[in-house]
């Protein structure tokens, strides 16, 4: 009962159907079982691991496979990853199904209607939250407020934005 | 801008499973910080596939479900534009490339450590990343600002509890999703 695989593969399962908000509202979870309850990795790893899912593309919910990775290898990976997306997947595909066919029902509309102000406050939070996070100094803010007005504004890739940002913080400004 | 139909109000055509597909493995590329503002930026503002509504609308069903929010909406996307089918290419498309990548990361790292100057690189990346996503923000929000009425002040409530008094996430939702499904209720007519 104590294979490291048995122990990602349930843990993640189970936070896959409670991470209500995302992977990054999960975050704090993350680092309770990894670090406090099963001592997988340490404080400082935690956060080279959640930099280093922040630094590559796609979904942040990809540091599961890092800590995966780390506690049993690529199998290790595999499994995190499935258990963390697998569960909620299917659940999102057969609420898709449901909600689609009820389209005109009185009680679908009027959840709808409820659920998106919710929603669009709380990524207005996660934009706020993350632009506190990375904005430790006035060069930053600027950064952030430029990128912001920019990408509003104009059609622009915004790699090009992201490019002159990591090209400023090579100054040391930062 | 009330009524001139804008880009973002008019649906230009069906994505094939083959579209979905490589949409959503180009979404998962370039998306540093997060899919979501480059997810909306593909669908809505590039192939107007959904117009800004449905795209605010399918994206609630994906924070309100439980799991990764951008992974919920991969599959909420698919399976509404092609089925079992479609949600399994939107998948694939968004997780491949970028598990493929993490895993050599993550050898390099569990070898190396440390990335050095790379820290200076990323702060500036951060920054940038968070720039974006409240571009996306105010893009998404702004409908919902343009008359006086009960979704603006959810939405502010939202955010101050989260933002502000930084209440966990997950509470806040179970506790203002109720409120605001009751009113969306009751003002229905």
């Amino acid at each position: 009962m104590n294979s490291p695989l048995l122990a990602l593969a349930g843990y993640f399962a189970l936070l896959s159907l409670f991470a209500i908000g995302g992977a990054n509202a999960a975050i704090p979870e993350f680092h309770r079982i990894a670090v406090d309850v099963m001592h997988w990795i340490s404080d400082r790893q935690f956060a080279d691991m959640f930099a280093i899912a922040q630094m590559s593309p796609g979904p942040n919910v990809i540091i599961v496979t890092l800590i995966g990775y780390h506690v049993a290898g690529l199998a290790g990976a595999a499994v995190a990853t499935a258990a963390m997306i697998g569960p909620s997947c299917f659940l999102a595909y057969g609420a898709t199904r449901v909600w689609d066919r009820f389209k005109e029902a009185r009680w679908r509309i009027a959840i709808q209607a409820g659920l998106v102000p919710v929603s669009l406050g709380l990524i207005s939070a996660s934009a706020f939250v993350l632009a506190r996070a990375a904005d430790h100094n006035a060069v930053a803010g600027l950064i952030t407020a430029t990128t912001a007005a920019v990408a509003f504004a104009t059609r622009v890739n915004p790699l090009w934005l992201f490019a002159a940002g990591g090209v400023l913080g090579l100054t040391g400004w930062l | 801008m009330t009524d001139s139909s804008p880009p973002s109000s008019v649906v230009a055509s069906r994505p094939t499973l083959i579209d979905i597909l490589r949409a959503f493995a180009g979404v998962s590329v370039s998306g540093f910080g997060g899919a979501l503002p480059w997810a909306r930026r593909m669908i809505v503002d590039r192939r107007q596939w959904m117009t800004a509504e449905e795209f605010n609308e399918a994206f609630a069903l994906s924070q309100f479900l439980p799991g990764p929010n951008t992974v919920n909406f991969a599959i909420v996307f698919g399976a509404r534009f092609g089925g079992a089918a479609g949600a399994v290419m939107a998948l694939v498309g968004l997780m491949g490339p970028p598990l493929i990548i993490i895993t050599a990361l993550a050898v390099l790292y569990d070898r190396y450590g440390d990335a050095g100057t790379l820290n200076h690189i990323l702060a500036g990346i951060a920054a940038s990343a968070a720039g974006l996503l409240i571009a996306m923000v105010v893009k998404m929000v702004a409908p919902l600002f343009k008359r006086v009425d009960w979704p603006p002040a959810v939405a502010i409530v939202a955010f101050v509890c989260v933002a502000l008094i930084r209440w966990p996430l997950p509470l806040v939702f179970l506790g203002l999703a109720p409120v605001s499904v009751a009113i969306a209720w009751v003002k229905l007519k």
